[in-house]
């Protein structure tokens, strides 16, 4: 008999054969998750809210299904959480911040109401970076959320609390969202896997937008195969999201064949740590050594890639943000005898640092004069680096490279300017060309702490992202 | 005006979309509903919530473009134009600015001078509509039933040359779009805006003045006052010495004015974004010849075409498709009858009063009223009884014809019936036969109406006449 806190770090695919073989029902597994939050969160704080009546309600109604033969599929009964910005009807919705407090979403994201019918149980929702701006988890209006593995450091983020959750047994998955890196840097920094797939397969309705033409919506799971299964669950057009697209993904036959490696060098970047280096150099060797091609490849643009991906993120940022005005909903400022002091206000109280400065710099970037300079000048590079990323993808079948150039660093401290230069080159490429990519633990250094990295495809390549990353994991130690 | 000025004026005219729905969610469009029953997550703009493009809306900004002479864009985009207003729940309104779905048209009017004056139209785009802040007391409340309310502007050039001729462009565009189907056009609504932009210069200078931006003018009466003040007021200016300033001013209905809003200087910048939730509107050939072929006949021509098929008056014919739904009225008649142009005569000389305007409704069909013209044409009954006819049918859906067989209305023509009333006449007023053949002619009026009366208004008055005045001229013989 297993314990019940193994049984926590099931994957979705086991306790979707336990639930179907009897082993436990989904209450009973509600139960144990709930327990596991009440035990573990208030150290973590990966939950802003858990929803535990509903989630039991839910569940209950999961086992008369299976008793009656209704069972929904894969998904039925299986517990999960959800990053604070995406909406489900009757629930607060903060983004982690507090100019969203007490506001309650009328309605489910798509993504949720996917997840609903498939009979997913919503456990509640989890911290994250004010409005999905941070990357460590320290920028929540709520709180910082520690990683499981040592509470000393980050978890990484924006989807911190979802990342903490699934790698500290508090869910059987989470969903976040990846505008730059935002679930895979996480995930790396918690050993479990984040997907942020092709722009557009995943409905972003429901999601507060932070930058529309680079958000997606992202899976953290313990294994690949949950990620590959979710995704066949959430994918698909969705008629309230006019840039979702039709998922079409490609035969992983490809792969019966020989795998196309490219190795995205970070010759004279600095910021990469040694032991970072070191797991992206085996994981190159464990490819080819099940019959991969590696060629050495660049990434283009780079200095000008980053620099559009920071402009067009804050200023598209900066206008998804101005609904947050206190006008209709969320917090309004007591100081509001005018309508600008409403304004300023409600704003100035309800928004937190970092989120006021990328609105600062947003706005700035789109005022007459910079925004011919900066603003247009990034859509035009975001074009060209789209697509050279679209072409190298297609050279090769999957990109390899570190999905962040550090373990998870410590609380209160800020990477170097060379780490956070990296960190970015890391993960925007993908988000910029609308690639999918793919956060792949791969052991962990010396520390204790996990250590990753990070496939990249073509578009609608998950499949392959999927396949070479069950290669890389056979053989690790879990 | 003094002569040696004239005015520059170009107009921005917002119109609303007949759509069903709103240009980006479900909710409905229609007007005059409770505050904020017509609202979704969507154009309340909450949290997650994105926009998508009600594709008709792009449809009947083509139609429009193409009933203006309109180029239309293969591809346009969308962008936020981005300000802070309690009215505005995203804090940004999706419209077009960097492309528009239409460019380059232009609309033919009548200048003031009589002649023809080609007004260009530099663009027309989509946008949504803002919602409507309410005062009470000391509270502002926020109705946002009009939030995303699809809208198209169209920005005319500065081609206007004055009031008349600006209210005559607004007329004629208001009637394409009407004809179109593309908006109800009802100012008082607000489902028709209109935004002036003005300046003056010296009669036969080449270069702009200045110019004032006049918002929101509610009716065409306004626009046609608005821009006599506003010339007046900037010759003022110059000729006191002293520039015109760039501001936007709004018309104060109550005093006759143009007043300042804001000066244009610490105007807003909109910071444009490209709007990164939605994809390129993209337009084929064949969706532009299939919206073409929607187009009907547009007022201006239709006008032509009645006055030359139906030989009626250029302002008969300019009366009839002024207004949405009359000139069908009446050629659904004209197809009935071999008398048009006393169908024309009755609809708008008796019973355009009794019918309802914008939509025109008439309270008779038009098949009755073509029975009428018939009757009168065929001169089964005489306009006398055509009138009481018609005042019947006003309240009454009744065949003419029928009624007046049933009821013994008809008009007798018969040269013997009539003639013993002539007879008749002739014995009972001998003062009135006598003051004719002296030479007050006036006199057969009394004798006319005798013979009508005998005939309790049954007599034809054209052959009572001729009997009456054969018969004065025969002298005593017959009688």
């Amino acid at each position: 008999m297993m314990t019940v806190e193994k049984v926590l770090f099931r994957s979705v695919a086991e306790h979707a054969a336990a639930l179907a073989a009897g082993e436990y029902t989904a209450v009973r597994l509600t139960r144990a998750y709930l327990e596991r939050i009440q035990e573990r969160n208030g150290e973590i704080n990966a939950y802003l809210y858990v929803d535990g009546a509903g989630a039991l309600a839910a569940a209950e109604e999961s086992d008369v299904r299976r008793l009656r033969g209704e069972c929904r599929g894969v998904l039925d009964g299986i517990p999960y959480a959800l990053k604070d910005n995406f909406a489900a009807k009757g629930l607060p919705m903060t983004c982690g911040s507090k100019i969203l407090g007490g506001y309650v979403s009328p309605y489910d994201a798509t993504v949720v109401a996917r997840l609903k019918a498939s009979g997913a149980i919503l456990l509640g929702k989890n911290n994250m970076d004010e409005f999905a701006m941070g990357s460590s988890g320290e920028y929540s209006a709520y709180g910082v959320t520690k990683n499981p593995y040592d509470r000393t450091r980050v978890v990484g983020g924006s989807s911190s609390g979802s990342a903490a959750t699934v790698a500290d047994g508090m869910a059987a998955f989470a969903l976040g969202s990846d505008t730059g890196g935002s679930v895979r840097q996480p995930a790396a920094f918690c050993g479990v896997y984040g997907l942020k797939p092709t722009y557009g397969v995943l409905s972003r309705y429901g999601l507060a937008s932070m930058a529309s033409s680079l958000d997606c919506v992202g899976i953290l799971a313990r294994t690949a195969e949950d990620c590959g299964l979710l995704l066949d669950v959430l994918a698909g057009q969705d008629a309230h999201d006019a840039t979702s697209v039709v998922y079409a993904p490609k035969s992983v036959q490809a792969l019966d064949h020989v795998l196309r490696l490219g190795v995205i060098s970070f010759d004279g970047v600095g910021g990469i740590d040694e032991e970072i280096k070191a797991a992206s150099a085996r994981a190159v060797e464990r490819l080819t050594a099940c019959g991969a091609v590696a060629e050495t490849v660049e990434l283009p643009l780079p200095d000008e890639a980053l620099a559009a991906y920071t402009v067009l993120s804050s200023t598209e940022a900066a206008s998804n943000l101005a609904r947050y005005d206190g006008v209709r909903y969320g917090r309004r400022s007591a100081r509001s005898e005018t309508l600008s002091a409403l304004y300023e206000n409600s704003r100035g109280e309800g928004l937190g640092a970092e989120v006021k400065r990328r609105i600062l710099f947003g706005t700035d970037m789109l005022v007459r004069g910079n925004r011919e300079v900066y603003y247009l000048r990034a859509l035009r590079v975001r074009e060209a680096v789209r697509r050279q990323m679209e072409a190298l993808s297609e050279r090769y079948d999957v990109l390899i490279s570190p999905a962040a150039p550090t373990a998870a660093f410590g609380l209160g401290s800020t990477p170097s300017p060379d780490a956070l230069y990296c960190a970015d080159m890391c993960t925007v490429y993908a988000n910029l060309a609308g690639v999918p990519a793919l956060s792949v633990p791969f052991g962990v250094n010396a520390a204790g702490l996990p250590l990753a990295v990070q496939l990249t495809a073509r578009r609608c390549g998950e499949n392959l992202l999927l396949a070479a990353a069950r290669l890389l994991c056979d053989g690790e130690v879990k | 005006m003094r002569s040696d000025y004239e005015a520059v004026i170009g107009l921005e005219v917002h119109a609303e979309l007949k759509t069903a729905t709103k240009i980006f969610c479900a909710c409905p469009t229609s007007f005059g509903a409770p505050p904020n029953t017509h609202c979704c997550p969507v154009c309340l703009g909450l949290p997650g919530t994105l926009p998508v493009l009600n594709r008709r809306a792009v449809e009947l900004a083509v139609i429009a473009g193409l009933a203006l002479d309109c180029e239309i864009a293969a591809l346009s985009r969308t962008d936020r134009k981005q300000y802070f207003y309690p009215d505005l729940p995203k804090g940004y309104q999706i419209s077009q600015a960097e492309t528009s779905i239409c460019r380059n048209g232009h609309l033919t009017v009548t200048a003031e001078d009589g002649a023809a004056r080609c007004v260009g139209i530099e663009r027309i785009h989509i946008e949504e509509d803002a919602g409507k802040l309410v005062h009470e007391g000391n509270e502002t409340l926020v109705d946002c039933n009009r939030c995303g309310v699809p809208l198209i502007e169209i920005v005319s050039r500065p081609d206007l040359r004055g009031g008349a001729e600006a209210t005559a462009y607004l007329k004629a565009l208001r009637e394409i779009l009407l004809a179109c189907g593309v908006s109800d056009c009802r100012m008082q609504e607000g489902s028709l805006r209109c935004d002036v932009n003005i300046s003056v210069r010296r009669s036969g200078e080449e270069t702009f003045g200045v110019r004032t931006e006049i918002k929101n003018i509610n009716s065409f009466a306004f626009v046609e006052k608005a821009i006599a003040y506003e010339t007046a007021r900037q010759i003022g200016v110059i000729e006191n010495g002293g520039a015109v300033v760039a501001e936007t001013r709004r018309y104060d209905e109550a005093r006759g004015e143009t007043v300042r809003m804001r000066v244009k200087e610490t105007a807003e910048d909109y910071r444009y974004l490209a709007e990164p939730d939605m994809l390129p509107i993209r337009l084929t050939d064949s969706d532009i010849a299939r919206l073409r072929a929607q187009i009907p006949e547009l007022p201006s021509a239709r006008a032509e075409r009645l006055e030359r098929e139906y030989g009626m008056t250029a302002e008969n014919a300019r009366i009839l498709v002024s207004e949405l739904g009359m000139a069908d009225y009446f050629e659904a008649g004209a197809k009935r009858t071999q008398y048009p142009k006393l169908l024309v005569n009755l609809l708008l000389s008796e019973l355009l009063r009794h019918c309802e305007a914008d939509p025109f409704v008439s309270p008779i069909r038009s098949e009755a009223l073509a029975e009428l013209a018939d009757l009168l044409g065929e001169r089964t009954v005489n306009s006398a009884t055509g009138k009481k006819l018609l005042s019947r049918m006003l309240t009454e859906d009744i065949s003419p014809r029928k009624v007046a067989y049933d009821e013994g209305l008809t008009q007798i023509t018969d040269a013997e019936t009539i003639g013993a009333w002539v007879d008749a006449t002739l014995t009972e007023l001998p003062r009135a036969v006598e003051d004719y053949r002296s030479g007050k002619s006036a006199a057969i009026k009394s004798l006319q109406g005798r013979v009508m009366a005998m005939s309790r208004g049954r007599a034809d008055p054209i052959i009572c006449e001729q009997l009456l005045l054969e018969k004065l001229k025969s002298g005593d013989k017959t009688i």
